[in-house]
């Protein structure tokens, strides 16, 4: 766990802007003059107009479907901008935010399930960065991952702390590292929601005077180094679950941008470099290297998605990284017998030469990687 | 530093020609050259100096924190004037690939040459794209380029069959360092493929050149080990006072001097009879990380300390002579006494360029103090020099008592980098 990345500041704004005036518009029942009516059908998503100007934008929602229906707001890279969900048939709803010039999507999803209806809409005023179709793209499948990565984690983290909930420690021990694997692939985004890491993924000496230590460590510690759960480390487990819940559904309103992700990726090797070399993160367990595995995972999961802009703009820089990452997952290699499974040696085993050979190998990759986003954004 | 001078110690060993001394030099003769005959010296002696004065009234290159020039026939940072900070690294290639090695060794002469005039990395600390990584680390920002040299080595393993096609190329003179008795080294304070010996005047401009150079070579080069030394153990100025080591005495007496081309040609050059091929003009390079038992050094008598060495504590005169740099009647000393068993002339005349520089890495763990000696030591070939004379060294002298070696390294360090176009290792690789 690290400070927070990405635009976290940005990100936290936009959620309380869109609470706060989400809270107003319920107020407004959608009268509004200058609202953009949308009409939700079960087969359509009708907008009055196609062009707005930027600053706060009303959406005055119909269904006159016969399903219950949710709408979004959705940046081009899939971030949610706004929402509202169970929106009944032959109800009205208003849903508002705070948007900046650029194209945005207007999403009906009839019967809450699937891609939904898409209608793209332009607003315009006020100045943004520009992005490129294939930058979108890039940022859009990144979304995708991330969020799938959460929709991973939720029933392996059930298994855990359902194990440790009911004092199952040798169940819980077995699935500790794999319920961890979703989250250290995307860890700076989920680090982005600054209130979420510490409650999850924070180490023991992380913690502030009274901060009360909850989350996977906490477990860890209970499981490996006390080797027993009592009644309070059976309360922490659903906690855990929860706080998981809560970056499952947030997670997706994360502010990502091509240059976000190319940092991010550096970052994920940041994690290693820092935490997972050193054997500090995962002190009691030792599965050190089943996170470090999945940092860099996460992190060729960005460059693989910005490869195609930066090998235009910095084609050395890109083989240089196919390189890296190649010999490091190779040398990673040496350390599981079954290159399918994510059953690692155990790090307490891993000796003071292979460490320093892993760390040369992390700084080989992360020095290049660092150049990333300014290949991207060239 | 102030009044005095510090010095090298454990090497008056080696023979060294003398760093005059003597009278309560100025701080500034003691930095830099102390005369202008010294500087016309240097330039003779192939631009590997500080390239100081352009007046009438010579600044000192330390003051002036003046760029020693990169370019020449031996590299800088040999013959030039010792500066009074070291940053030394010794670097694993980790690359397999010689293309990529080739290509490491040109952007790090690119990098020196630019870093050793005073000038930043690449596109510099700031100014770049806000999303990128600056090219330079930015410490060294505003900063003189206080005499910064910067010197290349390849070890011995470089040169290992099925690396880079070099066994062939390993030139004779590079052997592995016998085992001495009463060496304790630790492999990770020993070897390595390569070394980059940066000094400078300033602390800060050595440590930014290093990290700089270990950023770049990431992916194809790691860092083994590096140490930090301030106090210059030996000058090659013979002008200026003779500096003290830790143990306080006098190092570096008779060091030979940057100007002095004879002795360096004798002695430190690798020259066309050595029929060395790419090391011409080169050296070899020995470094040795000596461990000090300060604290019981310290509760020794005076009169075994000066027994020890062969010298007085005050003012470095050998036993029976009352100034520094009378000459010394060995058999005056004690057999064992270091400045006898160092000297010249009880090892067949074998001379070495000294430039070590006193360390300290805080303490121990035991409350010790973790300091000595890293000594360094230029010669046109070991087994004439460096090893015949540590062997005596390590049978006999009776410092060994107080201090013990416990990292090692031996590198040819190939000639200058001749220009623009040229870089280091090019006529090693062609």
């Amino acid at each position: 766990m690290r400070a927070v990345r990405f635009s976290v500041a940005t990100a936290a704004a936009t959620v309380a802007a869109l609470t706060a005036v989400t809270g107003c518009a319920q107020k407004s029942d959608g009268k509004g003059d200058g609202a953009l009516q949308v009409v939700a059908k079960d087969d359509a998503c009708e907008l009055s107009k196609k062009k707005l100007p930027a600053g706060h934008v009303e959406l005055a929602v119909q269904n006159k479907g016969s399903k219950v229906t949710e709408v979004y707001v959705l940046f081009p890279d899939d971030r949610i901008a706004a929402e509202r969900e169970n929106i009944g048939p032959g109800t009205k709803a208003t849903i508002t935010a705070e948007v900046k010039a650029g194209s945005y999507n207007v999403v009906c999803k009839p019967g809450m399930k699937g891609e939904g209806i898409r209608q793209q809409i332009e607003v315009t005023g006020g100045s943004v960065a520009k992005r490129s179709p294939e930058m979108d793209k890039a940022v859009a499948e990144y979304r995708t991952y991330v969020q799938a990565q959460a929709d991973e984690t939720l029933p392996k983290a059930k298994k855990f702390t359902d194990a440790v909930a009911a004092g199952d420690i040798e169940a819980a021990k077995k699935i500790y590292a794999d319920s961890r694997l979703g989250w250290e692939r995307t860890e700076p985004v989920a680090e982005s929601f600054g209130d979420i890491d510490p409650k999850v993924d924070l180490r023991e000496d992380g913690l502030e005077d009274g901060q009360k230590w909850t989350g996977w460590h906490r477990l860890e510690k209970a499981l490996w180094h006390d080797k027993k759960l009592g009644a309070e480390e059976k309360a922490l487990a659903p906690v855990l679950y929860k706080d998981l819940l809560d970056w499952q559904k947030r997670v997706g309103t994360a502010e990502i941008t091509p240059t976000s992700m190319a940092n991010g990726a550096k970052e994920l090797l940041d994690e290693v470099a820092t935490g997972k070399v050193t054997g500090e993160e995962e002190r009691y367990s030792h599965t050190d290297l089943i996170d470090f595995k999945g940092n860099v995972e996460g992190a060729e999961k960005s460059y693989e998605l910005l490869k195609p802009i930066a090998s235009k703009n910095d084609a050395a820089l890109t083989a240089t990284l196919d390189k890296r990452f190649a010999e490091l997952n190779t040398l990673l290699d040496k350390y599981r017998k079954d290159k399918s499974s994510y059953e690692f040696t155990s790090y307490e085993k891993v000796g003071k030469a292979d460490r320093k050979e892993l760390s040369d190998a992390v700084n080989a990759l992360a020095e290049p990687l660092s150049k990333l986003a300014a290949a991207v954004t060239k | 530093m102030s009044e005095k001078t510090q010095n090298t110690a454990v090497d008056e060993a080696a023979g060294a020609t003398a760093e005059t001394g003597g009278r309560a030099p100025s701080r500034r003769a003691l930095l830099g050259w102390g005369g202008a005959g010294l500087a016309l010296g240097a330039v003779a002696a192939g631009g590997a100096v500080a390239a100081v004065r352009t007046e009438s009234d010579a600044v000192p290159a330390a003051d002036s924190g003046a760029a020693v020039p990169f370019h020449g026939p031996h590299q800088a940072g040999i013959a030039t004037a010792v500066q009074d900070r070291l940053h030394f690294a010794a670097f694993d290639v980790t690359t397999k690939d010689r293309a990529e090695l080739i290509a490491l060794l040109k952007e790090w002469t690119r990098a020196a040459e630019r870093m050793t005039a005073g000038h930043a990395v690449g596109d510099g600390a700031y100014g770049g794209l806000a999303q990128a990584p600056p090219d330079d680390t930015g410490e060294a920002l505003g900063l003189k380029p206080s005499r910064l040299t910067l010197t290349i080595g390849f070890g011995p393993s470089l040169f290992a069959k099925g690396r880079f096609g070099l066994e062939d190329r390993r030139p004779e003179s590079l052997v592995d360092l016998p085992k001495f008795p009463g060496d304790n080294l630790d492999t990770a304070r020993s070897g390595g493929d390569l070394c980059v010996q940066a000094c400078a005047d300033d602390p800060q401009v050595a440590v930014h050149a290093i990290r700089n150079l270990a950023r770049i070579g990431m992916g194809r080069t790691a860092i083994r080990w590096s140490q930090l030394g301030f106090g210059k153990t030996s000058s090659t100025t013979p002008d200026a006072q003779t500096p003290r080591n830790m143990m306080g005495f006098k190092d570096g007496t008779r060091n030979i001097s940057g100007t002095d081309t004879a002795a360096l040609d004798k002695h430190v050059w690798v020259g066309e009879k050595d029929k060395a091929g790419w090391m011409t003009g080169g050296s070899y390079l020995v470094a040795r990380r000596i461990r000090m038992h300060i604290e019981t050094w310290d509760r020794a008598p005076l009169q075994e300390q000066e027994d020890v060495f062969g010298r007085d504590k005050g003012e470095g005169a050998p036993v029976g002579k009352s100034k520094e740099r009378d000459e010394p009647f060995l058999k005056a000393m004690l057999p064992t006494a270091h400045v006898r068993l160092a000297h010249p002339d009880s090892n067949d005349g074998a001379t070495i360029l000294r430039r070590g520089y006193s360390f300290t890495d805080g303490t121990d763990g035991l409350g010790r103090l973790d300091a000595g000696l890293f000594f360094l030591a230029y010669q046109r070939d070991v087994r004439k020099a460096f090893i015949p004379l540590q062997r005596r060294l390590a049978a006999h002298d009776a410092l060994n008592q107080y201090i013990q070696h416990v990292g090692s390294a031996h590198f040819a360090v190939p000639p200058g980098v001749r220009d623009k176009d040229d870089w280091w290792g090019r006529a090693l690789f062609s």
